[in-house]
């Protein structure tokens, strides 16, 4: 993190591994964001908080080019992307963007699975069809990473007989199939019934425990709390505040982090 | 209070009688309308014996003979159902092209062919390529005009398909790192072809009927046999209600067959 309340980067955690400068986006007339910087290091779990409408979904989704920035640059495991708006639609561009999000896990509010296709289908398919490695040895990872979410036995299910969580839980897999070296989770739950919470959140703790980086925009400050190693709170496109969650969720300094979660406290309380 | 006491009755007698009443009510609709149905059919059937215009014999005779030319009916249908298919799917993919060109010449397609009728377009094909040296054997002939027709058509409804898959689904693929192409071969088309199935199969009854244009061309189909066989015997009013009843009855098997299919992408996986 930059800024002035950087204390120094948890002790599990490695190298900078996600790298985002100075990243812009307008809708038109409308700026979103107003220069982020991110970094991230290996094994480290990054929250993006603040309220609706503050960009943390925006800046997420620059990071893998689903929204093309307007301004500024995004690298991840050494491969960088720069913003380039007027010609976000030229091969060499878009062939960039590819090597970047190959390397970027992403999971969806409202988990976008395939429909027409199994469990197993949707985590088979981009590993063979685009890391072109044979069925037998894409089937093996995804029944690994299937077991590993607990939803194995599904495996031939086709979404529409999932429940809310267990869709979560595929996507992850899927993710998860292309080993990337950071995986991205656009407020994962906000979709889900209250009971069927828990399971996709376990989950998650799971996979910090075991070392997977992570980014994740969330409302839940809880889950924030006990599994963020950092929190970075954004108010009006930038950053306002960012530290380990004791920090910024406890004592934070800034007067709208402040206001943000005195209003969080009242309405949970 | 509950409404049964009123009556003296009992909530699950209440229950029990009013859905008795309302079933009362559905088999009464259905035994009326199956009833007008089959006055109506009669009195048409006796109306048009009676004044001796139905020649039995000829029916009796012409009857299979015609029939006969329903097996081509069927068969034009179904290859330019097909061919209209991958017409229409090229076509979409020309619509929503950002490449200029392949988007003005689907558009153009789209646009000469709904604006223009489709006899004209048989005639084409029957008089206007021999003048440029194309010959097309007639069946084929028939078959190219109602796949480029029915082809624009369904150009709209697919393009309409293609755009009524969820964005989402289009962004989980990019963020797996696939390729444009792999998106819409892999992700986007097989779900836009269960989206507009349903569509393809209310085509293929419209094509049922519009087939018999083909006639002009001299494909010995349905209504080919019945007109030509019609004026030689001048029979052409039981020629004529011969074919009228084999379409109909056509479009009835298939009707039975869409519905059943609709009702199954409607339940589908999605």
């Amino acid at each position: 993190m930059t800024g002035e309340l950087s204390s120094g980067p948890p002790s599990h955690v490695g190298e900078v591994i996600v790298q985002a400068r100075g990243i812009e986006k307008y809708f038109g007339e409308n700026h979103v964001l107003r220069g982020v910087d991110l970094d991230v290091r290996q094994r480290e779990v990054v929250m993006l908080v603040g309220r609706s409408g503050s960009g943390k979904t925006t800046f997420l989704r620059c990071l893998n080019f689903l929204e093309e920035p307007t301004l500024g640059w995004v690298e991840i495991d050494g491969v960088r992307a720069d913003a380039d708006p007027l010609h976000a639609r030229s091969r060499a561009h878009q062939e960039q963007v590819r090597q970047l999000r190959l390397r970027a896990g992403m999971l969806f509010q409202d988990f976008n699975l395939f429909p027409h296709m199994t469990a197993l289908g949707n985590c088979i398919e981009a590993p063979i069809k685009v890391r072109g490695i044979s069925r037998e040895e894409a089937t093996a990872t995804a029944e690994k990473y299937l077991n590993k979410v607990g939803l194995l036995e599904k495996k031939d299910e086709y979404p529409a007989r999932l429940s809310g969580g267990q869709k979560q839980r595929v996507a992850i897999a899927r993710a998860l199939c292309m080993e990337p070296k950071v995986l991205m989770f656009d407020e994962p739950t906000s979709a889900l019934d209250p009971e069927l919470v828990g399971e996709v959140l376990r989950t998650m703790e799971e996979l910090a425990h075991e070392g997977t980086t992570m980014i994740v925009v969330t409302h839940e400050m809880h889950f924030a709390r006990e599994a963020a190693d950092t929190v970075v709170f954004m108010e009006g496109g930038v950053v306002c505040e960012s530290g380990p969650p004791e920090q910024v969720l406890s004592k934070p300094t800034d007067e709208r982090t402040q206001r943000f979660l005195r209003r969080f406290l009242n309405l949970s309380s | 209070m509950t409404v049964g006491t009123l009556a003296g009755l009992s909530e699950s007698e209440v229950v029990g009688s009013l859905r008795g009443a309302a079933q009362r009510a559905r088999s009464l609709f259905r035994a009326w309308f199956i009833a007008t149905w089959i006055v109506l059919v009669g009195a048409l059937v006796v109306a048009l014996w009676v004044t001796g215009n139905i020649k039995p014999d000829f029916i009796a005779s012409a009857g299979p003979f015609i029939l006969g030319g329903a097996g081509t009916t069927v068969l034009i249908s179904v290859v330019s159902i097909f061919f209209a298919t991958l017409l229409a799917m090229a076509g979409a993919l020309g619509r929503i092209s950002r490449n200029p060109i392949l988007n003005g010449l689907a558009s153009l397609y789209v646009s000469l062919v709904r604006g223009t009728p489709l006899l004209v377009q048989v005639f084409f094909v029957y008089l206007a390529l021999p003048e440029l040296g194309i010959i097309l054997p007639v069946i084929v002939g028939g078959i190219v005009a109602l796949a480029f027709n029915y082809g624009a058509y369904m150009t709209e409804v697919f393009r309409a398909g293609i755009q009524a898959v969820p964005r989402g689904q289009r962004e989980a693929a990019q963020a797996l790192g696939m390729p444009e192409r792999q998106i819409m071969t892999r992700i986007v088309l097989p779900q836009a072809v269960r989206i507009v199935i349903p569509a393809i199969g209310n085509d293929f009854i419209s094509m049922i009927k519009d087939s018999s244009l083909v006639y002009v061309l001299g494909v010995s189909e349905l209504l080919f046999r019945a007109s030509t066989l019609g004026r030689r015997e001048l029979a052409s009013l039981s020629a004529l209600l011969i074919a009228a009843l084999i379409y109909w009855v056509l479009t009835i098997i298939f009707s039975y067959f869409q519905e059943r299919l609709e009702r199954r992408m409607a339940r589908g996986d999605r």
